[in-house]
C-alpha cells in the first residue's frame, strides 16, 4: 500500500502551530505544497512573521508526523507569496475566537487601521465591540494586546498582515 | 561570485541586524511591559529579516559560509550599516525618534526593492515590509505621544531629534554601490524614497511642534565601513559567543 498525497496532508492536519494550538499548519496556510516522489516527500512552508522563533518547532513538528511513513523529508521554506492572515479559513476564525484570540478583520479594515483609523475588534469572550488597544505587539509578533470595556478582560488580537 | 550583490546584502542586513541588536539591549529594561514586548517583537522582526539577506549572502559566497559566519565574522569595518542604527538608547526618547526615522526610511525602501529585478531579494522585501508597517505606525504613534505630551517630554524628544536627525542624510545619499544596484534594476532609487522619507518625517514633525530647521545632516561613513565607536562595542557583545567557541551552536 503506497503512501498518497492526500494521506500526507490528512498527517499534517494533525501538525499544530506551538502558539496556537487550536489551529493546524495546514489551516494556517503555512503548509504551500506537498511533492510526493518515489520513497520520498517535499513539504514547502512559510512562515508567517520573519522572526517568528516557532517555524524551527514547526519544521520539527512535521518531520515528527510524517516519520512513520517511512519517507524522506524534506522541508522546504518559501518566502513569496508573502504569508497573509486573509489565508485564514472561516473554520480557523472561529476555532482562533472560541480559543479566545480575536480574528484579524479583513484586510482593508486593518489597513485603515494602520493609517491611524480605528478598527472595531469583538471581544472573544463576550462579543461587545467596546474594545481599545493596549499594544500593538502582543504575546507573539502576530498578535496586538487589547482590553474589552464590557468586560474588561484583556485579549489577544490576531492582526492582518 | 557577484561581489556587488554580496556585498549590497551585506549593506541591508547589517542595518536590520544592528537596529535589531540596539532593541533587544531592552529586553526586560523597557519603560513598562507593553513597550518592552513591542521593541523585543520588532527586534525579532529585524533578526527574521537579517537571516533572509544573511542566508542569501552565504548562498553567494558558497565556499562553507553560513548565515552565522556572515552575521558573527566579520571585522567592524566590513560592516556597512548606516550611523543611525548603531547610535545607543540613550533615554526612550533616543530609542523611539531613532525607530521613528529607521522606519520612515525602510518602508518606502521596502516597497521599492519589492519590485527589484532580483526575485529573491524582492521576495525578502515583500515579507518584510508587511512587519516594517506596524514598525513605523508603533514609531510614530510613540513620536506623536512623546512630542506632543508633556512639557518635558516634548524636551527630551527634541534633544533626540537634535542628536538623531544628523545621521538621517546616510539614509538617503547613495553610496557608489548603490547607484550600481540601482542601475541593474535590483536596488531602489534613493531619490524616490527619500521623498517619502520627507513627507512622512516632516509631517510628523510639525505635527508634533518638534523642530528640524537648522539642522544639517552630514553624518556618514557607515556605508563605507567607518563607523562610530559604538559599532565595536556591539560587536564584541555580539561576536564573542562565536569567537571563543568558533563553530558553536544551540
Amino acid at each position: 500500500m503506497g503512501i498518497e498525497e492526500r494521506d500526507v496532508w490528512q498527517l499534517l492536519e494533525g501538525v499544530y502551530d506551538p502558539e496556537i494550538p487550536v489551529l493546524s499548519v495546514v489551516e494556517m496556510g503555512i503548509v504551500r505544497r506537498v511533492e510526493l516522489g518515489a520513497g520520498e516527500v517535499t513539504i514547502t512552508i512559510t512562515p508567517t512573521y520573519s522572526g517568528c522563533p516557532a517555524m524551527d518547532t514547526i519544521a520539527a513538528d512535521i518531520r515528527g508526523a510524517l516519520g512513520k511513513t517511512g519517507l524522506s523529508i524534506t522541508i522546504k521554506t518559501v518566502l513569496s507569496p508573502a504569508w497573509t492572515t486573509a489565508w485564514l479559513s472561516e473554520a480557523g476564525r472561529n476555532k482562533l475566537n472560541n480559543y479566545g484570540i480575536a480574528p484579524p478583520l479583513t484586510p482593508s479594515g486593518d489597513k485603515k487601521a494602520l493609517l491611524m483609523g480605528e478598527r472595531v475588534v469583538k471581544c472573544p469572550r463576550c462579543a461587545s465591540t467596546q474594545t481599545k488597544m493596549i499594544s500593538q505587539f502582543g504575546s507573539t509578533a502576530c498578535k496586538a494586546l487589547f482590553q474589552c470595556e464590557s468586560c474588561l478582560e484583556p485579549f489577544d488580537y490576531f492582526k492582518c498582515i | 561570485m557577484n561581489d556587488s550583490l554580496y556585498n549590497y546584502l551585506l549593506m541591508i542586513g547589517d542595518n536590520a541586524m544592528i537596529l535589531g541588536h540596539r532593541l533587544s539591549e531592552l529586553c526586560g529594561h523597557g519603560p513598562n511591559l507593553e513597550t518592552d514586548i513591542a521593541l523585543t517583537n520588532i527586534s525579532l522582526d529585524l533578526f527574521g529579516q537579517t537571516r533572509y539577506y544573511f542566508q542569501y549572502a552565504a548562498e553567494l559566497a558558497g565556499d562553507g559560509a553560513s548565515e552565522d559566519s556572515v552575521a558573527f565574522l566579520r571585522y567592524p569595518h566590513q560592516y556597512k550599516n548606516v550611523l543611525l542604527v548603531e547610535q545607543p538608547n540613550t533615554d526612550f526618547a533616543f530609542t523611539i525618534v531613532r525607530q521613528f526615522f529607521f522606519d520612515a526610511f525602510h518602508k518606502p525602501f521596502l516597497e521599492q526593492l519589492s519590485d527589484s529585478a532580483d526575485k529573491h531579494l524582492a521576495a525578502i522585501a515583500a515579507k518584510s515590509l508587511k512587519e516594517v508597517q506596524y514598525h513605523l505606525s508603533f514609531s510614530s504613534e510613540w513620536v506623536r505621544r512623546l512630542g506632543g505630551g508633556t512639557e518635558e517630554s516634548h524636551r527630551r524628544t527634541q534633544r533626540a531629534v537634535e542628536e538623531l536627525y544628523p545621521y538621517t542624510g546616510e539614509l538617503l545619499r547613495p553610496v557608489p554601490l548603490e547607484t550600481e544596484m540601482q542601475q541593474l534594476g535590483i536596488g531602489p532609487d534613493l531619490e524616490q524614497v527619500a521623498g517619502a522619507f520627507e513627507e512622512t518625517v516632516t509631517g510628523l514633525m510639525s505635527e508634533t511642534a518638534l523642530q528640524t530647521e537648522g539642522l544639517s545632516r552630514h553624518q556618514s561613513g557607515g556605508k563605507a565601513g567607518i563607523h562610530s565607536e559604538y559599532l565595536g562595542f556591539i560587536l564584541a557583545d555580539l561576536q564573542y559567543m562565536q569567537r571563543t567557541y568558533p563553530g558553536m551552536e544551540w
